[in-house]
């Protein structure tokens, strides 16, 4: 008995509508967050993510709608994340129905939040959402990795090792860790990534950002990641959850 | 007639997931702290998320403990879902500080001793013979947990000529602990049935059937 690896779409969403961008910069419409969710869960998804992706540089109300209606078809865990500021915000999140809300730029602004968010709902409904990069020139952390906002597009010369590990203390129940030098490339995870965070952390973490083909995610769990999360390969048919699982199965991980 | 179940709202849990699922199966749901209305249910519901101390505090400001009490006193059927699993028992240890439970079993809710906590997602468990709450699910099937606290030891004498021997089902992440138990009217889940998909919704089914 042991726990499954997990396989979560998610879903990057804007004014209730399914979109993604190459490095969240050119959008493509892929149609409807609920429809796709009930797919998504008959394929034998593990969780479902959504992320309202404009939530953060643009006009923030993440669509509770959506969230409402997804929760009433579908039985599987939820995150929703993007746009995330305060204990009431999550509250009425998981009013409409999500399990777990992703928070990413408010806590680096004020990482008590954190632990405000842990303290009155508990830290298994806290993803800490990490958009990290490979320090560009000019930006030395020490671990080589820095914290990003505004889709990648801003760093903060924060350590994205340190952060994850703080923010776990601080409360957050799972680490949701993106790279935007990988996002939309399709190339695979960053697994150099993946390993300097798990041993760091010892909340369980998500490897996101560059799944382009079938075996682009068994080494993200040998890396050290609990749940691989992917969008656009999902949500235009490249690759099938099934497969997905079939190839981390014959690569040795468990599945459900 | 569909079977009457109250899902307990006491602020701690996440009660509208409970009641869709439990609505899924085909039972009339409907969420309170009424006093009358969860005696009088077929059926009554204990989610709960977050801490033992907050959820136990909240449930005796409802007077769940009370209810709960009672209920079983009279042999009428309640189910709780993790932390309303866990405040079953006599006591829970957070930080370094025991809060009490309901007591309705002996045993000690801790830290869970794992590499990775929480213990987030699908695992497999192993049911008793003759298992009611599982009955008709492959033992391969895999159930959705999420929680850092467990109970690793199960102090009631399983074996015992006891009115209704509960029957204690198990798991592991890191360490052995109890995922779920059928002791009369009482049943429990660690794991959360209603995000545990189809093989939830047997369960809940195989609850509504019971009652």
């Amino acid at each position: 008995m042991s726990v499954a690896v997990r396989v979560i779409p998610c879903l990057d969403v804007t004014e209730g509508r399914v979109v993604k961008g190459v490095n969240f910069q050119h959008l493509r419409d892929a149609g409807d967050p609920v429809e796709m969710a009930k797919i998504y869960d008959a394929e034998g998804a593990d969780e479902l993510t959504f992320l309202d992706i404009t939530a953060s540089s643009g006009n923030r109300e993440t669509t509770y709608d959506v969230v409402r209606r997804t929760a009433e078809q579908v039985f599987i865990p939820l995150t929703v994340g993007g746009g995330v500021r305060s204990a009431e915000d999550v509250d009425r999140l998981l009013r409409a129905g999500a399990d777990k809300v992703g928070v990413n730029t408010a806590a680096i602004a004020r990482p008590e939040l954190i632990r405000e968010i842990s303290e009155r709902f508990g830290r298994q409904v806290l993803v800490l959402s990490v958009d990290a990069r490979r320090c560009p020139e000019g930006t030395v952390t020490p671990s080589g990795f820095e914290v990003t906002t505004h889709g990648g597009r801003r760093g903060t010369g924060i350590d994205a090792v340190e952060w994850a590990h703080r923010a776990a203390e601080l409360g957050a129940g799972e680490v949701l860790l993106n790279s935007m030098d990988a996002d939309g490339t399709k190339d695979g995870y960053d697994t150099e990534m993946i390993e300097a965070v798990r041993k760091h952390v010892t909340v369980p973490v998500i490897a996101s950002g560059g799944a382009g083909k079938l075996a682009d995610f068994p080494p993200a769990i040998a890396a050290g990641a609990d749940a691989v999360l992917a969008a656009s390969v999902f949500h235009f048919g490249d690759l099938r959850i099934a497969e997905v699982k079939q190839t981390l199965r014959e690569a040795g991980h468990l599945v459900r | 007639m569909s079977k009457r179940v109250v899902v307990f709202d006491y602020g701690f849990g996440n009660v509208r997931s409970a009641e869709r699922a439990l609505a899924r199966v085909g039972a009339d749901v409907e969420i309170t702290a009424d006093y009358d209305k969860a005696m009088a249910a077929d059926g009554l519901l204990v989610p709960g998320v977050g801490a033992f101390a907050a959820c136990m505090a909240g449930l005796k400001t409802a007077r769940g403990d009370w209810i709960i009490g009672r209920r079983l006193a009279g042999g009428r059927a309640v189910m709780g879902i993790c932390v309303g699993m866990q405040i079953l028992f006599a006591r829970g240890v957070e930080h370094g500080v025991e809060t009490e439970g309901c007591d309705q079993w002996p045993g000690t809710v801790e830290p869970l001793r794992a590499p990775v906590v929480p213990h987030m997602g699908w695992n497999t468990v192993k049911a008793p013979e003759g298992s009611r709450l599982f009955a008709g699910l492959d033992p391969e099937e895999r159930f959705y947990f999420v929680h850092s606290y467990a109970v690793n030891a199960w102090e009631l004498d399983a074996t015992s000529d006891a009115f209704h021997p509960p029957k204690v089902t198990w798991t592991t992440h890191g360490e052995p602990f109890v995922a779920a138990v059928e002791n009369g009217p009482l049943w429990a889940t660690q794991f959360h049935p209603e995000k545990s998909g189809d093989a939830g919704a047997q369960l809940l089914t195989n609850w509504i059937t019971s009652l």
